[in-house]
């Protein structure tokens, strides 16, 4: 089909949907080469689809309408009329296989188009747990391993592929902009190709009911250019940033005081823990809590100072903070970018 | 010699119409007061009771589904807080697809097949009785629970892990699990007694050929339920086993399996929506026919269609996980037989627009209802045939795009034609008319509430909106649309409230009907509205598909059939020729019972895995109380 | 008729009791939680007033065990106590409980720690959880099932699961006698 006629049909969902222009999770706009396989053949079936509807209200309509012939008793049938809608009908059937089958076919060639394996030197570990997404950057060196959660960056223009496991519950990883869902299942690990075609900003969410906070346990996948992308690699495999004053200092030692190290781990400090995101490089990502707030001071000290409000049920407690120790806190993880 | 000439007289050859109808409504009745209604084993008295319990469990359902609207009209709003929405949604789902769904289509079936084949009662009354008091018990179970706080909140399909005994603690999913046991115990019965009294209690003279759709629907469907059910039976066992117990089933660390979980659930789940939309099918046929003023057109193509779509409803299951890594190979073939099963579908709606073409349509709200089956069907099933591509389904699956499809799906292929059904056999019911007037509000207001409320839905699907979620965040551009399908689930519900008045009021004062208002073909209309407890003073003979129209004025009927006690025709099994009297057993407390000692058991078993032992006493008394010969009559044929 | 009406009130209630799921703590309860009065020999005592205001919550509250659960995993406490038959640390299934077997003792010896090896949990997790933990403790080691009682993990069985109380299966030998050197009874 002609570039103009694609345009054509790409354009009518965007008057549907009133030309929403920030929005970047969706499977209409698409950004990475599976989702853009996936939205020509959503927008074929959905275009054929629409012209059989059309098709058989006319004949519905028509069938209820038309001028009919004299009063009939009801078993008076005419032979050569029910012959005729006998083959009228067939024909109706016949075409009926025949278009599921072309999608059949349709369907089989897009799933072998978006499945190529592509060069693997990218792998990233996700996670699924109630209620993030722990990431982990896998490569042929483990000494260049890091880790960090609810944030992927990714270089444009490459197949990158995301090895999937399922912690405790089942998840699924969608960002639909960039490409289908796969779950993360417990048990097995399961495996998704994304590529981003532009550098941008694409969100996606949890799409396998996971429990109480399923309806925020976002991921946010950046694309970068390949210059950017190596240097978010390089100052995420650094340890986190040293304190660069007093309030951010006293956070830190807040940090470790209490029971926030239990749980989360910051590389070149003391907090070890394993049960909740790394906040290393907290800081510079663009959300926090799975897609829950934007990451500024103001909204990790909301975040900390009632976790259980912002997002009932998740697995953080509510630690007990004085204002100032708040602050601190805030202050210093706001600091690790 | 007196003996025999004594018998000779009670036989309803022997007896003067009166004297004939008057014995037969002493034999056949059901005694008034409390405990008729609850010994009762007339069908048409537990079908009817079928249906208003399961039409009250629609309205239930239909109150969660307006506070999650309520709860999702705006981002981030604190009206139902996670925990509670959970159970609500969950409570939604299993409510309307096992208390409301699966059972009134088996109710219609109940109450409509033993009529349409021209027989006194269901074969097997005593566990038709018992299906509808297990069934209320089910229902009561999972309804109480919710308002204690302990309803299920895991989704109406429950998957494991989070179902699983680490992740949900408490009861509320065994509940769930539970809750299966009872109405699937439930269909199983109902299923058993259609398949019976389909094969073996037709009129004589009424060959497979000519069996009304409606039945045949019935049929297939029965035989979908026999074969579904104990998956699911398997599944939630096996799932409160684990919880109970500690078995291992689905732990994969102990060599279970998560995905057996979904395989077992879907083959049930997926025949499960054909065990809801084949009677559908099959009221549709009949009211197209009625009011086209013709028979429906290609009969024979639409009992190939409904047969295929059964046995093709087992071949579609894996359509459900197109996302859990399956093998590519495998994951294909599943979409080549979901898309093949919209052909049979192809072929229902074809034949049922050629008889429209072919017929005189007579615009009763019941064809408004047929009518607003097509335009919302054909679109389900066309949004069927897009979640059935694979790669289309790695963007739509678990999405509200998934939501609209079985909406559309389900209340355009199953409640459309319920509702019109509704319309249609009331008369029959209750021997007064519904009103045409509100009829056609009630019409107007669910089709343009239905359509506005989940349309927008596929668009939220693809524009990234998941299922399951309490509430989204205000940065997502859904809030526009979530807002107007949540007012416009109010114009929904506003139809179905002016539905279930029409009912009240139509009940009371409604426009008395005779025997046969609609000039319909089939043997339910040859018999007075309501039907008298015997339902038909001799047992009609049938030369026909359509007996009413061929043998216009008055029906062939044999007779020779004992009148002091209850006596039935039983047919051969394809050209039903009289093969044997049979006795019909009498009213019977004890399926209450049964039901009664049943339900205590399972519910202890959810507590206690020793309920299954000590429980099952009081069952085994109940049967043997049940099965004891009472030296009636009837025990002697 | 009317003992049975009571009876089913009373079954329904403790369902309610059972099956509620508060996901938030207010933090001036959770104060009051930490006020636990302690015998002077730090064996045993008084939970707060208000944990009986609150209906027991982290006995008998399935939430809550099911939460003492996750904690257990996720502090550690399997590094000595192994799933509960010991190891470094004491055993909670052999019918000993070295401070005694309320959930008080339980919780201030998490808190506080204890001699011979047990940390002190006070700055490393919070009120809510070090109650959930206790409550879940205390399952463990109980000799007759509660039925909000967690059931097993999804991970490799060693014993069978608190529902199924394991202290009376693995240690099937009655009652458990009296420890000889059993101190002053609390």
């Amino acid at each position: 089909m002609s570039p103009g006629f694609r345009l054509l049909l790409s354009v009518i969902p965007f008057a549907l949907l009133g030309g929403c222009s920030s929005n970047w999770q969706s499977a209409l706009q698409a950004h990475g080469g599976p989702a853009i396989s996936l939205k020509q053949l959503i927008i074929l079936i959905v275009a054929i689809c629409s012209v059989v509807w059309a098709l058989v209200m006319v004949a519905m309509i028509h069938a209820l309408w038309r001028r009919r012939q004299a009063w009939r008793a009801p078993m008076e049938l005419i032979p050569r009329r029910e012959r005729r809608m006998g083959v009228i009908v067939t024909g109706c059937v016949g075409a009926t296989a025949v278009i599921i089958a072309g999608f059949t076919v349709a369907s089989f060639l897009t799933t072998r188009t978006i499945s190529v394996p592509g060069k693997d030197d990218l792998t990233i570990r996700i996670r699924g747990l109630q209620w993030w997404w722990g990431v982990e950057y896998l490569g042929p060196d483990p000494a260049r391993r890091f880790e960090t959660a609810n944030e992927i960056h990714i270089p444009v223009q490459r197949n990158v592929r995301l090895v999937l496991e399922g912690d405790d519950v089942i998840h699924s990883f969608w960002v639909p902009s960039l490409a289908g869902k796969q779950d993360l299942i417990p048990g097995r690990i399961n495996e998704i190709i994304v590529r981003a075609e532009h550098p941008g900003t694409y969100r996606g969410q949890c799409a396998e009911f996971c429990g109480l906070q399923h309806a925020h346990m976002g991921i946010v996948v950046i694309a970068d250019t390949p210059e950017d992308f190596a240097k978010w690699v390089d100052a995420q495999r650094a340890p986190a940033a040293q304190a660069s004053d007093e309030a951010v200092a006293a956070g830190r030692d807040t940090f470790m005081g209490k029971p926030c190290a239990g749980c989360h781990t910051i590389r070149g400090t003391q907090a070890a823990g394993t049960t909740g995101p790394d906040l290393t490089h907290v800081g510079g990502r663009a959300f926090i809590a799975a897609g829950l707030l934007a990451t500024t001071q103001g909204s990790l000290a909301a975040w900390i100072a009632d976790p259980q409000t912002l997002k009932p049920g998740n697995n953080m407690p509510l630690v007990p903070l004085t204002p100032d120790e708040l602050r601190a806190v805030s202050a210093y993880l706001a600091s690790l970018k | 010699m007196t003996e025999t000439i004594a018998r000779a007289q009670i036989l309803d050859t022997a007896l003067e119409r009166p004297r004939l109808t008057s014995q037969l409504a002493q034999t056949w009745k059901t005694e008034s007061g409390l405990w008729g209604a609850l010994a009762t084993v007339d069908h048409k008295i537990i079908g009817r009771r079928y249906i208003t319990t399961a039409f009250v469990f629609l309205a239930l359902g239909g109150v969660l589904a307006i506070l999650m609207r309520l709860q999702l009209a705006s981002p981030e709003a604190r009206v139902i807080g996670p925990d509670r929405y959970n159970q609500i949604f969950t409570m939604h789902g299993a409510n309307m697809m096992f208390l409301f769904a699966v059972p009134v289509m088996e109710a219609m079936g109940v109450y409509l097949v033993p009529l349409m084949l021209g027989t006194r009662n269901i074969a097997f009354p005593r566990l038709n009785a018992f299906s509808y008091w297990i069934f209320l018990a089910g229902g009561l179970v999972l309804w109480i629970s919710f308002a204690l706080d302990m309803g299920p909140d895991v989704g109406w399909f429950a998957y494991v892990p989070l179902s699983g005994p680490q992740y949900a603690p408490g009861k509320r999913a065994d509940i769930w699990a539970q809750m299966i046991t009872f109405t699937e115990v439930a269909a199983l019965a109902v299923a058993v007694e259609i398949v019976v009294t389909v094969f073996k209690q037709r009129a004589p003279g009424m060959s497979l050929d000519r069996i009304p759709l409606f039945v045949w629907a019935m049929l297939v469907t029965s035989f979908v339920v026999i074969m579904a059910m104990p998956a699911i039976m398997i599944a939630s066992t096996s799932l409160i086993l684990d919880r109970l117990i500690g078995t291992h089933f689905y732990n994969p660390a102990e060599g279970g399996d998560v995905l057996l979980w979904q395989h077992l659930f879907w083959f049930f789940g997926h025949p499960e929506v054909y065990i809801i939309f084949l009677p559908a099918v099959g009221m549709v046929s009949t009211m197209v026919a009625t009011f086209s003023r013709r028979p429906v057109f290609g009969y024979l193509a639409l009992v190939m269609a409904l047969i295929a779509t059964g046995i093709l409803a087992f071949g579609l299951w894996v359509h459900h996980m197109f996302t859990t890594g399956l093998p590519r190979l495998g994951e294909s073939f599943f979409t080549a037989s979901s898309m093949a099963i919209a052909v049979p579908a192809g072929i229902q709606i074809f034949c049922w627009i050629a008889t429209l073409w072919d017929g005189r349509p007579v615009f009763k709200t019941p064809l408004l209802f047929v009518i607003g089956f097509i335009v919302t069907f054909v679109m389900g099933g066309l949004t069927g045939v897009m979640v059935a591509s694979v790669p289309f389904d790695t963007q739509v699956h678990d999405t509200y795009f998934v939501v609209a499809h079985f909406h559309y799906v389900l209340i355009g292929g199953a409640v459309f034609p319920l509702l019109g059904a509704v319309y249609y056999w009331f008369p029959k019911f209750t021997g007064r008319m519904m009103s045409e007037r509100l009829g056609r509000w009630a019409f107007w207001l669910i089709f343009i509430g239905f359509h506005c409320t989940f349309f927008p839905m596929h668009v939220l699907g693809l524009e990234g909106m998941p299922r399951r979620i309490y509430t989204y965040q205000p940065d997502l551009p859904w809030h526009g649309l979530n807002l107007f399908v949540s007012a416009s689930a109010a114009v929904l519900a506003a139809g179905f409230i002016v539905f279930f008045i029409d009912v009240f009021v139509s009940a009371r004062s409604g426009n008395p009907a005779g025997d046969n208002p609609w000039d319909a073909p089939t043997l339910e209309w040859a018999t007075s509205s309501p039907p008298p407890a015997y339902n038909f003073a001799h047992i009609p003979v049938v030369g026909s598909a359509n007996p009413l129209w061929e043998q216009q004025g008055s029906l062939d009927v044999a007779n020779g059939l004992h009148t002091d006690r209850r006596e039935i025709v039983i047919t051969t099994l394809t050209t039903a020729e009289p093969q044997a009297r049979e006795s019909s057993p009498q009213n019977s407390i004890w399926p209450l019972f049964a039901a009664i000692a049943t339900s205590i058991m399972l519910v202890w078993s959810i507590f206690s895995p020793w309920a299954v032992v000590w429980g099952s006493i009081p069952v085994a008394i109940t049967l043997v109380g049940w099965f004891w010969p009472k030296g009636t009559p009837e025990d002697e044929a | 008729m009317r003992s049975l009406l009571s009876f089913v009130c009373m079954v329904m209630l403790c369902g309610c009791q059972r099956e509620e799921r508060q996901l938030r703590l207010d933090p001036p309860t959770a104060d009051a939680l930490d006020k636990i009065a302690l015998m002077p020999n730090r064996i045993g005592g008084a939970p707060p007033q208000v944990y009986f205001a609150l209906n027991q919550p982290y006995e008998l509250n399935a939430y809550n065990l099911s939460q003492g659960k996750r904690l257990y995993t996720w502090f550690g406490c399997k590094s000595c106590h192994g799933d509960g038959q010991g190891g470094i640390g004491p055993s909670f299934l052999d019918g000993w409980w070295t401070y005694g077997p309320e959930a008080v003792s339980i919780y201030a010896s998490i808190r506080d720690g204890r001699p011979h090896g047990m940390p002190a949990f006070k700055d490393k997790m919070t009120t809510e959880q070090i109650w959930q933990l206790a409550g879940y403790v205390q399952t463990i080691g109980a000799y007759s099932a509660k039925t909000a009682a967690p059931s097993r993990n999804d991970e490799k069985q060693t014993r069978p699961a608190e529902n199924r109380a394991p202290a009376a299966i693995l240690f099937n030998e009655g009652p458990a006698p009296v420890h000889p050197d059993q101190g002053p009874t609390p």
